[in-house]
């Protein structure tokens, strides 16, 4: 298995440090659900070619924090900035169009449609007959999907003419070709590997690299912090609502992980 | 060859394959029973019968793609087909009633889709309710009688052939090649089956849900009212009471011809094919002077077998 070394993109993003620009920046972001305070000022950068990993308790706020990434949810307060612009007004629709793809477990793809068919859906490249009639470019939808998944060296068989038929860790695969074919500057994993196979999650974390390798920052949330030190260049911890602790994969183990998760002080931990 | 092979031969053969297969050998069969079948008079009137319920059947396949269902095409059908003999009786001209007649089945249309899409009621709730209300209509504007006194270029039209082939089916024919390129080439067809399929993925894909819902009851309610003036011009006049349960008849001939009651599966070629099947089992329980009622229980037990297969076929497919 061929791995992107995570090391190298790791030190490219930490030498460059202050220089390399952020694509994503939150900032100070709160939000009520009716008495609950779910996020209380969360904090957050991340750069192109990053993979950080979004971990923490049940309940944390992981999931709350990406849906208001990808315009599900309207911060009460704070900011979320793409590339220095504020996305605080637009629709899910208008985030993604701006490259922000969230990559989803289930919910993703249309089982009746090709491989294909769904990762140009809603994009589909157009020919006319005669210079008239409009038509959808099937061979460029072919030709690009199976480069494309030659690219990630996904094992989709060829022959599988609807989706339908894919396990779970060959779907992911068909949503992640997605992101990479329309170069999103920003995708989002919510738990990708969570109903997976152990061999099928060695693939997910590949996929999440290659992803970081072609440029986009990449927010990984997992409970499972064995997978979270392989896939992660940085990684955050959040604990009700707010990031607690940020640190890159390298110099953390999974007890720091656990300690922060559950509520311990960076004193308590030091001692 | 090991099932596993025979499973997905059968996967890769196209759907329509089925009831075209049992078709022919229905045709086959009747040929060699029935001397009056393979005779040039029947198959002509084989196709102008056909050309009607096919029609309805196109439309009805473009609601039961997006996992809907339209119900009330029948009602529809004998609604406008009321309609457009009142104005063709009042002495408005041909086109003037044909357009108006049209431009309420997309009215409906319009309305089933609202229904819903933005008021989100079961499609199957929606078009029930339209079934009861059109038929209605159908009586009160016609006081429960039929409506004749209609020019006879009315009558002409589906009598008439051109290059042999009746007037009606040649219609059918291109409503089928416009309704085949727009499902199957243009991105409003792909995002008919994409919403049929999972609707929740093709709205975060950026697909404009309603429209295409819209689309997809004004083509159901559009053919079928067209399918009523066919009707009205082929008996020549209308009756409130015409084109009874062809709603089933029409959803039984796409689903026998592959298409899913649970969306995103379903072809023209399957539609026609299995609105032929429907209407060569009819006219060989004529010929062979079936009683008409076994006619209703054969059509009934071949529809249940299908829909089976089809909740098969779902049910393996989510590993169930
Ligand atoms: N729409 C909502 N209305 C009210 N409360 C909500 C809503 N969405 C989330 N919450 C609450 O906000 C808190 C954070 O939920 P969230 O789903 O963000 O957690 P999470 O970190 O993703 O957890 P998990 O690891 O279990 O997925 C939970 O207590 C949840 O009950
Ligand atoms: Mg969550």
């Amino acid at each position: 298995m061929v791995f992107y070394p995570k090391e190298t993109t790791l030190i490219v993003a930490l030498s460059m440090g202050p220089s390399m620009k952020p694509v994503l920046t939150i900032r100070n972001v709160r939000k009520s659900f009716g008495p609950v305070e779910v996020l209380r000022g969360v904090d957050l950068d991340l750069v192109p070619g990053e993979v950080l990993a979004l971990v923490g308790d049940n309940g944390a706020g992981k999931t709350t924090l990406i849906k208001h990434i990808s315009g599900v949810y309207r911060a009460d307060s704070g900011e979320i900035q793409l590339d220095g612009k504020s996305m605080d007004l637009l629709s899910p629709r208008q985030v993604r169009e701006r490259g922000v793809e969230t990559v989803y477990q289930d919910l993703a793809l249309a089982d009746d449609l090709t491989v294909g068919a769904n990762i140009f859906l809603g994009r589909e490249p157009m020919r006319r007959l005669f210079g008239v009639l409009p038509y959808i470019d099937e061979r460029a939808i072919r030709n690009e999907t199976a480069s494309l998944l030659d690219r990630i060296k996904s094992h989709i068989p060829a022959k599988s003419k609807t989706v339908a038929r894919l396990s779970g860790g060959q779907r992911q695969a068909v949503a992640i070709a997605r992101a990479i074919y329309w170069k999103a500057k920003v995708v989002i994993m919510d738990e990708p590997t969570a109903a997976l196979a152990v061999m099928e999650r060695e693939n997910v974390i590949k996929y999440a690299r290659e992803l970081a390798a072609s440029g986009a920052g990449v927010i990984y949330i997992g409970h499972n912090l064995v997978e979270i030190l392989e896939v992660a260049d940085r990684i955050a911890v959040m604990f009700r609502g707010t990031i607690v602790h940020l640190t890159t994969a390298g110099e953390t183990t999974q007890e720091k992980l656990i300690k922060y998760m559950t509520g311990y002080t960076d004193k308590e931990i030091a001692a | 060859m090991n099932n596993d092979n025979l499973g997905a031969l059968f996967q890769r053969l196209p759907v329509e394959t089925y009831v075209v297969t049992f078709t022919v050998i229905l045709w086959i069969m009747l040929s060699a029973t029935a001397p009056n079948f393979m005779t040039v008079d029947n198959i002509s009137n084989m196709m102008r019968q056909v050309s009607i319920s096919g029609i309805i059947a196109i439309g009805v396949l473009c609601t039961i793609i997006i996992a809907g269902i339209d119900l009330s095409v029948g009602s529809v059908a004998a609604f406008c087909g009321v309609i457009v003999a009142q104005l063709l009786s009042h002495g408005y001209g041909i086109p003037i009633s044909v357009g108006l007649t049209l431009l309420a089945g997309v009215l409906v249309g319009s309305i089933n889709a609202a229904g819903v899409g933005k008021l989100g009621i079961p499609a199957f709730v929606v078009t029930l309710a339209g079934l009861q209300v059109y038929r209605g209509f159908a009586l009160l504007v016609s006081g429960g009688m039929t409506v004749g006194g209609l020019p006879p270029q009315i009558k002409d039209f589906s009598r008439g052939t051109l290059l042999g082939i009746p007037n009606l089916f040649t219609t059918m024919l291109v409503v089928a090649i416009i309704v085949h390129y727009l499902l199957s080439y243009t991105r409003t067809g792909r995002y008919l089956y994409a919403i049929g399929s999972n609707s929740e993925a093709a709205r975060r894909q950026g697909i404009p849900v309603f429209r295409m819902t819209l689309i997809a009851y004004v083509l159901s309610s559009g053919l079928a009212t067209l399918a009523g003036i066919l009707l009205v011009s082929r008996l020549s006049i209308a009756s409130p009471s015409m084109a009874n349960a062809y709603e089933l008849q029409a959803i039984a001939a796409a689903v026998v011809g592959g298409a899913s009651l649970f969306g995103g599966r379903g072809t023209v070629l399957g539609a026609v094919a299995g609105a032929i099947l429907f209407t060569t089992m009819g006219n060989g329980a004529v010929l062979l002077n079936i009683d008409p009622f076994w006619e209703m229980v054969l059509e009934g037990l071949l529809i249940a077998l299908v829909v089976y297969l089809d909740n098969l076929q779902k049910k393996r497919q989510s590993g169930l």
